[in-house]
């Protein structure tokens, strides 16, 4: 079995005394597609924004890629350099365009020439189809059409591991769809992704496992056909019980 | 593969992480080789001008008001005996010699107020008598003579004998009290759908507010007299309090308008549907939420007035500055000493100012907390 | 017919009472104003603008006699006002830059120092700020005999800073002109300082995590993230701080410096045309006022976001 691309090892979190995450221990190998779910609060955000370090652990051991964690800006910037992030709240920069958006990263960070940025973010635009919004700003977009330019800027780095916190919860019911569609064909691709999501669905349809958190714990993991029809846990029956209601 | 928890974990409070010096020293002086550079060119730079700044204000300095000890230390130590033999002049200006304990009570009367309205545990209606009264009190000391035709005991004096940190207090205090009401009707009426009011208010807050404080003093002080019907005479200290209260209500309004745009339309909206005329929607729904919301600008704008007052020596009124001139310039054994005296003041300044934006902060911080 | 609950008529009609008001207020205090100037003797018109001054200035950008007309030296006096506040803008613009990132730098020296400069500069008024500078250049700067200099480029004395290779006859800054210069620069840069910081404070948090999760460097991450949205949120509190300069280079008068109110005040005192002298000044600052605002606003309009 090859080594797993993400490896959590007795991780635990505090903001101040909040103890948010407890005892994580949680393996991601490639190519495979998970999806966490549980009520708010419980430590599903903070989970996947430790693997960038856009937060911090305190106690444990947090591998990404072979490279662990810690304070070392140089590793952090190799690891964030093949992690790529959707946010809830889309984050584009509104002052630079949708094709100026793509390419800020593979210009400045892996110094490619702008025209081979260029085909490569026409490329990643047509993958999430809205190629034609090129050359429009962020703020003239709607809302799903902004989250499949973040999608596809996050793409642009070529990415061993892509994480979606949340990606449809900012969005109209309308345009729900669109963004999962988007992510359901990148799953089909094969592409490694973590996902924090309500959306049972496309957890059925997509996931190899559904990981059940609450109170910074992970309750329960089983591949979608078992995590639906035989929960183990009484919170994770609880949970989806008034989730699927 | 299909797992799931066997107990749930309680939370448990964190390790606390004891950071060395060395460690916090390594992370934020030099994390970076920029960084490192940054501090070894201010330590050389601090390292420079520290100590030399230090022998000068303190160990070779004069602390004793005797003009040949400091002539002697001329160059090489400040001289604070023209603090100590000149104080008294400088905080109350030309204000009787030994009537100066009305002036230092009327000025700690005040502060208590200030310093009073500052705590939200005393914002109920017995403030607004205490304001009354203690201003009251403020001028009664500092004036003296008869009151509404009663003795007060106490010897005139004349407002262009009013001098140093009480004036100062007075102008500051007096003008923005004066310019709140004043600053909430124009924000109002340049709000208003009412073409003329809204011009009225915009081409007051425009005119003011593109001219400099020092024309605003001229103005008052020149052309007020003009204005007024022959042969009645004004006061200098009213003229510039004119001056300086429509020139802060100026500032305040358009600070107060910021605050009313920030209102969502709604809450109006809702007010009027529950029956609310304009004004009382205004006074219950819609100032309350503005003013909170701009609290701290409004303290910035009095941080601002309160050194904007020292504009008013250059209109022949002695506050701080302008005592600190007749007291120093005229004496010409401690004349070659005015700069350790306007040390001494910009102390005074300093210590207020920066209490004021303490506080400021402190208000923002309680304000977001709700 | 007119109906009082109408709110179109109350509008009306509380239009007319104030403008009633405002006649009513205006004619008084235009009357009163005629009456003393009557009793005073005062003579009202701008003719005295052709009238020889009969004071020398001590400073200004062309050659000032004391045979030129008022209207020279109130253009002198302008003149010299727009020479302080040009360079003060400029200075504290690129020194209030450099403050305001260092107290967000990741050095705690920096920061601090940073800080202690804004908060110590913030929190006195300028005048005092001028009138010690002044003091020190005029009382502790060593005589003209033996001035601090460089070379033979700069020569710093009681009679000002001299570049004696300026242009054909050198150049003498006179410490009046030093002191405002100066001392408003460093008082100014302070609050720039403020504006620049909380500018680039207020881009959303969600801005520097995008940056952070594609890779960017720090100083990438402030160059090409940061910095182009803070703009947009200091240019019109920058714009508010660039007038404030200007109209704090009035304070010329207590230290001297021939600026517009100065001048404006001699001529004040010499002519006794307090309301003319007075619109002057104060119609010069308008006109500065709004032709700076003008320009930062079209500077603001290019810095907007491209919305729907």
């Amino acid at each position: 079995m090859t080594s797993p691309l993400i490896q959590f090892e007795n991780v635990d979190k505090w903001f101040g005394t909040f103890h948010a995450l407890r005892d994580i221990n949680l393996q991601v190998h490639r190519g495979e597609r998970i999806v966490i779910c549980g009520p708010s609060g419980s430590g599903k955000s903070t989970l996947l924004r430790c693997i960038n370090r856009l937060e911090e652990h305190q106690e444990g051991k947090l591998t990404v890629m072979g490279i662990e964690l810690t304070d070392d800006l140089k590793s952090i910037e190799r690891i964030r350099r093949q992690v790529g992030m959707v946010f809830q709240q889309f984050n584009l920069f509104p002052h630079l365009s949708v094709m100026d958006n793509l390419t800020l990263a593979p210009i400045w960070v892996e110094k490619l020439s702008p025209k081979q940025a260029q085909e490569r973010a026409m490329q990643q635009l047509e993958r999430v189809h809205i190629a034609e919004q090129a050359h429009k700003f962020p703020l003239q977009l709607s809302g799903g059409q902004q989250q499949r330019v973040a999608i596809a800027r996050a793409l642009c780095l070529t990415p061993q591991i892509l994480l979606f916190d949340e990606p449809t919860s900012a969005l109209d019911p309308e345009m729900v769809q669109e963004v999962l569609d988007v992510m359901t064909s990148l799953a089909q691709q094969g592409v490694t992704m973590l996902c924090v999501t309500h959306e049972m669905n496309f957890a059925r349809a997509v996931a190899d496992r559904v990981i059940f958190m609450d109170e910074g714990q992970i309750i329960e993991e089983a591949p979608p056909k078992a995590f639906f029809e035989n929960a183990q846990h009484a919170r994770t029956q609880a949970f989806l019980k008034r989730l699927l209601a | 593969m299909q797992h799931h928890a066997s107990t749930l974990l309680p939370a448990r409070p964190p390790l606390l992480q004891k950071i060395s010096v060395v460690q916090w020293a390594q992370h934020n002086l030099w994390g970076t080789p920029v960084s490192a550079i940054t501090t070894v060119l201010l330590v050389l730079i601090l390292l420079w001008s520290i100590p030399s700044l230090f022998e000068w204000s303190v160990f070779h300095a004069v602390f004793t008001a005797d003009a040949d000890q400091c002539q002697a230390a001329r160059g090489i130590g400040a001289c604070w005996g023209v603090v100590a033999e000149k104080y008294r002049l400088i905080l109350f200006g030309r204000y009787p010699f030994d009537a100066q304990w009305r002036p230092l009570l009327a000025t700690l009367a005040l502060t208590c107020l200030l310093v009073g309205s500052c705590r939200p545990a005393f914002w109920n209606c017995y403030l607004s008598v205490a304001w009354i009264l203690v201003w009251l009190l403020f001028f009664v000391l500092m004036g003296g003579g008869k009151w509404f035709g009663i003795p007060t005991g106490l010897v005139y004096v004349p407002t262009d004998q009013w001098g140093g940190l009480p004036l100062t207090m007075m102008l500051a205090t007096l003008s923005i009290t004066l310019a709140f009401p004043l600053s909430i009707l124009v924000a109002l009426g340049r709000q208003s759908t009412m073409p003329a009011i809204r011009s009225v208010c915009i081409i007051y807050v425009e005119l003011v507010r593109g001219v400099p404080l020092i024309s605003v003093l001229f103005m008052a002080s020149f052309m007020l007299p003009l204005l007024l019907p022959t042969g009645t005479s004004s006061d200098v200290l009213i003229r510039v309090l004119v001056g300086i209260t429509l020139f802060s209500a100026a500032y305040t309004a358009e600070i107060v308008r910021g605050g009313l745009q920030a209102i969502p339309r709604g809450q109006i909206e809702a007010a009027y549907t529950l029956g609310l005329s304009y004004w009382q929607t205004q006074r219950q729904v819609v100032l309350p939420q503005a003013l909170a919301h701009v609290v701290p600008s409004l303290m910035n704008n009095f941080i601002a007035i309160f050194k904007d007052t020292s504009l008013v020596t250059i209109v022949s009124l002695y506050e701080l500055s302008g005592a600190l001139g007749l007291a120093v310039s005229g004496d010409p054994n401690w004349r070659p000493f005015k700069l350790e005296a306007y040390l001494f003041i910009t102390l005074i300044y300093f210590c207020i100012c920066f209490a004021m934006s303490r506080y400021s902060l402190w208000v923002e911080r309680q304000v977001s907390h709700r | 017919m007119l109906n009082w609950r109408s709110q179109r008529v109350r509008a009306w009609c509380y239009q007319a009472v104030l403008i009633g008001i405002l006649i009513v207020l205006v004619g008084w205090l235009l009357h009163n104003t005629l009456g003393n100037m009557r009793m005073r003797g005062i003579q009202s018109g701008f003719d005295f603008l052709l009238d020889p001054a009969g004071f020398d200035i001590g400073e200004s950008m062309f050659t000032f006699t004391s045979t030129q007309t008022y209207g020279a030296a109130f253009l002198a006096g302008l003149f010299n006002t727009l020479r302080v506040s040009c360079i003060a803008i400029v200075i504290c613009t690129l020194w209030g830059t450099v403050l305001g990132i260092g107290r967000l730098s990741g050095n705690a020296l920096a920061r601090g120092l940073c800080y202690a400069y804004t908060e110590l500069f913030r929190n006195i008024p300028l005048l005092l700020q001028l009138l010690m500078w002044y003091v020190v250049m005029v009382e502790l700067m060593p005589d003209t005999e033996a001035p601090l200099h460089f070379r033979d480029w700069v020569l710093l004395s009681k009679e000002g800073l001299a570049l004696p290779w300026f242009m054909s006859e050198g150049l003498t800054l006179t410490p009046e002109f030093l002191a405002l210069t100066w001392g408003l620069t460093l008082y100014t840069s302070a609050f720039v300082a403020e504006v620049i910081r909380s500018g680039i404070e207020s881009v959303p948090l969600g801005q520097i995590e995008a940056a952070l999760s594609i890779g960017l460097s720090p100083w990438q991450r402030l160059r090409l993230v940061v910095l182009p949205q803070a703009l947009r949120l200091i240019v019109p509190p920058l714009t508010n701080q660039y007038l404030n300069a200007i109209k704090n280079s009035s304070l010329a008068v207590a230290i001297g410096y021939p600026d517009l109110v100065s001048i404006s005040n001699t001529t004040l005192n010499q002519t006794g045309r307090a309301v003319e002298c007075i619109a002057i000044v104060m119609a010069v600052y308008l006109t500065l006022s709004l032709l700076t605002a003008s320009g930062m606003n079209y500077f603001n309009r290019r810095a907007a976001l491209k919305e729907r």
